[in-house]
């Protein structure tokens, strides 16, 4: 395919939807089908039949719409109307939905989200634009809305090095968790020496309670796929991995069946829509180890090893697979590069605050009235997430603190509700602003035991390769549990705190690095609890089972010194 | 030994077509690794294959596995091992994942857990004597709207209480269709 071809099929598929006078989308994702999408679908296409409507009505299977906790979801477009968003819809709203709405023009409101909750209205989406409008197994649906036009212009436009220019003028920061710069990656990639280089994207998204990635691998899978041939361009690849969870099978699926859609229509393979550019994807499944997001561990998992991490430098831009250069970069920093190139460094530098540009997705989960994933632009403050977009805590009770980064972030209580959301801000706090994970809990969380969940994790999902974390973490779940059963003692916390400075400072790998961090983030804002459960054998949320008392430092057992 | 830079060794002649057991559900094995050219990197690509054919990875699995692909088997039974995916053990004719990621978590899904351990009498990780029951917990399946979330036989289903999700197996192991919401 050429670049006026490219024009021509997408022209052909707009026209093709204008067709119809109104579109049925229904969510075709994880969420939505585990809680009946299927059957809704298949009640739409028989009511659809038994009207005579087929020629009129189109149903299309999209991705996500963002709130997965009211699906099955589904949008009616219609000519010249705003879209309605029906949520919970069953298969005999689902024919109510035919009859009353699309044949007769009447919204069902009993069952429909109001047009102006925050929600819908507060966000920016620019990674998640096309997810829940495209049918993410369509190529020409992506093309419709211009897809691989930026790779397109890309590669008969710019150089790689303006390429890479374009990616620090809009300060893109990794979206991964660590927020590197973008741009300032693809350039040491691009400058290091070498003739064969690699391009691997990052969707093993290990965190718990994060579900961005695979969102936008199963509702949008172009989007992925042409963020990364752009960024082979600029780096010089000419083979790309996606890294795929072993949990996420649709995911894998629909990147491998894009990927082979692409290749039929030459926009990936050899001669890339008519140019010199040759570029490969192949997608690798993981199996299941919360370490493989660690980069280095990535790499080997990729190569069939086992994902343990080895020490850096040598940075995987200079040294990564099979010894090769290698620029390593999240799913959802790709699926921001295509707008990127499309509209310009400058428009993406102009949303976010001054160090963080864009926007970010959160997967919004735990005691909140509305979970699902939200794309809002960055310096939005926690408030306004949680109780705007979030609709606040259900069941009247109070808030009390999000957790952000996952296992290797931080809560934050409700005094700091009116943090804007970036980079700085969040690690000013003690937390990170991590892959994307936002939990909410509220008064019934008790903050040990959440520290101990998270430790726990780290504990079990340690590769085992150096002794402070894999040791270190072990060592601190113990002391946790012994807080949460009540046989603590003060000396504990000091030793709880000793070895979070001791495990952060000398582990090998990211993970072992930040495990302490729920830990130390807990110990700041929520020292009361610790302190409630170690001297007044008491949970002050009233969770944790204080079943245990401490051993006594008699002094005949010598405890004391052997300690 | 190889160090963690080697470009491994790649393709040569594909074996023989049968397997001397008559299985045919090596040749699904075979078919991924010619897929792969028999590349030593596909090493967890052709595991996950083995454990969807089989349902377990078996020595002799492993053994096969690392001969085809000229590995040592020690390293084969290291990776096999160090992934949580791969079960080295048969798992029962039914499956139950429990989520316990955070969000989920925070939903009270240890109590699940514990309401399914208490039942059956195994932990997670475990199958009962009878072999009709696997119980397993996973960190997190990526449906963290539908809180707290199982996955029995391979049909998710959300939004449980300790009560439902003890029901839906019951139901299960007895050999009925779990019900699912629509």
């Amino acid at each position: 395919m050429n670049s006026a071809e490219l024009e021509t099929f997408a022209q052909r598929e707009r026209d093709k939807q204008q067709g119809f006078r109104c579109r049925l989308l229904c969510c075709a994702s994880t969420p939505c089908l585990s809680s009946g999408g299927a059957s809704v679908a298949a009640a739409f296409a028989a009511a659809i039949k038994r009207h005579g409507l087929d020629a009129e009505v189109q149903i299309v299977a999209t991705g996500c719409m963002g709130p997965c906790s009211r699906g099955p979801i589904v949008t009616v477009q219609e000519q010249g109307k705003p879209d309605t968003f029906y949520e919970e819809v069953t298969a005999i709203i689902a024919e109510q939905i035919v009859a009353e709405h699309v044949i007769h023009g009447q919204v069902q409101q009993a069952h429909a989200l109001p047009a102006d909750m925050p929600f819908l209205v507060k966000q920016h989406k620019i990674v998640l634009a096309n997810s829940g409008v495209i049918d993410p197994e369509r190529i020409e649906d992506y093309l419709a809305h211009d897809g691989y036009r930026a790779l397109d212009k890309v590669l008969h436009e710019l150089t790689p090095e303006e390429v890479c220019n374009a990616m620090v003028q809009s300060g893109l920061r990794g979206r991964g968790g660590a927020g590197y710069p973008t741009g300032l990656k693809w350039n040491l990639v691009r400058k290091a020496a070498g003739d064969k280089k690699y391009v691997v994207a990052n969707g093993d998204e290990g965190d718990p309670g994060a579900y961005m990635d695979r969102a936008l691998m199963e509702s949008d899978p172009h989007r992925v796929l042409e963020g990364i041939a752009i960024a082979g361009y600029a780096v010089g690849a000419d083979q790309g991995f996606v890294y795929v969870r072993g949990e996420y099978p649709i995911a894998a699926q629909r990147l491998e069946k894009a990927i082979r859609a692409a290749e039929r229509r030459g926009l990936l393979g050899s001669r890339i829509l008519d140019s010199n550019f040759n570029f490969r994807i192949d997608v690798r499944i993981g199996a299941g180890a919360f370490v493989c997001g660690e980069e280095t561990a990535l790499m080997q998992s990729i190569m069939g090893r086992r994902g343990q991490p080895v020490p850096r430098p040598p940075y995987p831009a200079q040294s990564g697979l099979w010894g090769k250069p290698t620029l390593i970069n999240n799913v959802e920093t790709y699926g921001s590069i295509a707008p990127i190139m499309r509209n310009g460094a400058a428009w993406f530098a102009g949303i976010g605050t001054e160090k963080s540009k864009g926007t970010k997705i959160f997967a919004l989960a735990g005691n909140i009235k509305n979970t699902g994933l939200i794309e809002v632009p960055m310096g939005m403050t926690l408030r306004e997430i949680v109780f705007d977009i979030g609709g606040g805590i259900p069941d009247g009770l109070a808030f009390k603190a999000a957790q952000t980064g996952g296992p290797s972030g931080g809560c934050i209580p409700a005094h700091h509700l009116d943090t804007p959301v970036d980079y700085e801000s969040l690690k000013a706090l003690g937390s990170i602003m991590g892959s994307g994970g936002l939990i909410i809990m509220d008064e019934r969380s008790c903050m040990v035991k959440i520290a101990k969940y998270f430790m726990e994790f780290c504990a079990d999902e340690s590769c085992g390769k150096c002794v402070p974390c894999r040791v270190g973490t072990v060592q601190m779940y113990r002391i946790l549990d012994r807080v949460s059963n009540g046989s603590a003692t003060v000396a504990d916390l000091q030793t709880l705190r000793d070895l979070c400075g001791l495990v952060s400072e000398t582990s090998l790998c990211g993970l072992g690095q930040s495990a302490p961090n729920p830990v130390l983030s807990t110990l700041r804002y929520f020292l009361d609890e610790y302190e409630a459960h170690i001297t007044e054998h008491r949970c002050p949320a009233g969770v944790c089972e204080m079943n245990a008392v401490p051993i006594w430092d008699l002094p005949q057992t010598r405890r004391a010194e052997l300690m | 030994m190889p160090d963690a830079n080697t470009q491994l060794k790649t393709a040569r002649a594909p074996a023989k077509t049968e397997h001397p057991s008559g299985d045919k559900r090596f040749q699904l094995i075979d078919r991924t690794l010619k897929r792969f050219q028999y590349q030593q990197d596909a090493l967890i690509e052709v595991l996950h294959t083995a454990q969807e054919a089989f349902g377990f990875l078996s020595d002799d699995l492993l053994l096969y596995v690392a001969q085809q692909l000229k590995l040592p088997t020690s390293w084969v039974y290291g990776v096999a091992t160090f992934y949580h995916f791969f079960s080295l053990k048969p798992q029962g004719e039914h499956n139950c994942i429990v989520c316990l990621g955070t969000a989920c978590y925070v939903k009270q899904a240890a109590d699940i857990v514990a309401a399914l351990q208490k039942a059956y009498a195994i932990a997670p990780g475990q199958t009962t004597r009878d072999h009709q029951l696997s119980l397993n917990t996973a960190r997190c399946l990526g449906s963290c709207g539908l809180a707290p979330v199982i996955v029995l036989d391979g049909t998710v289903i959300g939004r449980v209480t300790p009560a439902v999700a003890l029901d839906q197996v019951q139901r299960v192991v007895a050999n009925m269709q779990p019900e699912t919401v629509g």
